[in-house]
């Protein structure tokens, strides 16, 4: 994994567990790997990935059980949680993008029809 | 962990430090930055008592430099100090022999980790693999406190990810600390906490690596030449 590094790591490192949830990878009550094969993995300071766990377990999204390692809480919606706050991010720069190169509400609406329609049609 | 308070090192005419006051914390990985020249490894070297500063004190866990604080100590210094006719098991076995913290296992993990044979004859190995026995002395021993000046300076990219890869594989967190000097930014990005740069003998700027990036939205390597913009060192 290559890192941005005008960004804090531990926040890339929360989001690649997000994505890694996101994309199945790791499911709802799964392990994750220890914070030390993480930090060997991604080649960074194992202090960073200690930063992260902290963080993920206090944004509810993971839990340290003592003696055993570190899990993807078990909460139904949370697959559903991580998919509506990426999907966010995504629309929300997508449309500050296409204010600033003019376009407006409608336009947009508009716009994204169009396209939905074309890539049906390129996949047929 | 260390404190310096005022220190002040020259060399003839030359001010390698300059009234430096600093506290280091114990548990991290500290990068002690800055270009060629601008008193790094004078640092580290006064922290071992190789240097003696002209003006101000130094203190370790509270005690003053001395036989005490060596023996928590692991140096890798810039120069092959190695005895060029040993073989690396031979290096290893005097190192052993003067320090009780030497881990006998970890030394024989870390000479397969590093591809390295204890039967090699130093002055007969490449420089990345010079390279890599001094770092496999110094990593040999539990050591409280590791001061590894420039490791990768001079050492081709596949030696320098291994080096990067051994100090993080070895590394015990929260209790031991690292502190390492380079010019090589780009490299140790991943692997500091803390950060000093160092200019002309002066602390430029300080501070949690994490947090300077967050603050600032840039890399180490952006902020270092911000710091370092009209030098003329």
């Amino acid at each position: 994994m290559d890192f941005d590094h005008g960004r804090p790591i531990y926040l890339q490192i929360i989001d690649y567990i997000k994505k890694q949830i996101i994309t199945r990878n790791l499911k709802i009550g799964d392990k994750v790997p220890s914070q030390r094969e993480l930090a060997q993995q991604l080649k960074v300071n194992p202090n960073t990935v200690q930063r992260a766990y902290r963080e993920m377990e206090n944004m509810q999204l993971a839990e340290t059980i003592r003696g055993q390692g570190t899990f993807i809480v078990k909460r139904g919606e949370l697959l559903k949680e991580l998919q509506g706050e990426m999907a966010g991010t995504l629309l929300k720069n997508f449309i500050l993008e296409m204010q600033s190169l003019g376009y407006d509400d409608q336009e947009i609406l508009g716009l994204v029809e169009k396209y939905q329609q074309d890539l049906k049609e390129e996949i047929k | 962990m260390i404190e310096l308070k005022g220190v002040t090192k020259t060399f003839g005419s030359t001010i390698a430090l300059d009234n430096v006051s600093i506290n280091i914390p114990e548990g991290k990985i500290i990068g002690i930055l800055g270009p060629n020249g601008s008193g790094k490894s004078t640092l580290l070297k006064m922290l071992v008592g190789l240097n003696k500063p002209n003006h101000g004190n130094i203190f370790i866990n509270g005690q003053q430099i001395g036989v005490q604080t060596k023996s928590f100590i692991s140096y890798l210094p810039e120069i092959d100090y190695l005895y060029p006719w040993m073989t690396i098991q031979q290096a290893a076995d005097f190192v052993k022999s003067f320090y009780e913290d030497w881990d006998e296992n970890k030394y024989k993990e870390l000479v397969e980790f590093l591809e390295l044979q204890p039967s090699m004859v130093i002055k007969k190995v490449s420089k990345g693999m010079r390279a890599k026995a001094k770092l496999l002395l110094s990593f040999s021993r539990n050591a409280k406190l590791i001061l590894l000046d420039e490791p990768l300076s001079g050492i081709d990219i596949l030696t320098r990810d291994k080096i990067i890869e051994t100090i993080i594989r070895d590394y015990r967190a929260g209790d031991q600390s690292i502190l390492i000097t380079t010019h090589e930014v780009r490299e140790v990005e991943g692997i500091l906490d803390e950060v000093i740069f160092i200019r002309r003998g002066q602390i430029a700027l300080e501070g949690n690596v994490e947090e300077l990036r967050y603050q600032r939205q840039a890399s180490l390597v952006e902020i270092m030449k911000e710091v370092y913009t009209h030098e003329t060192i």
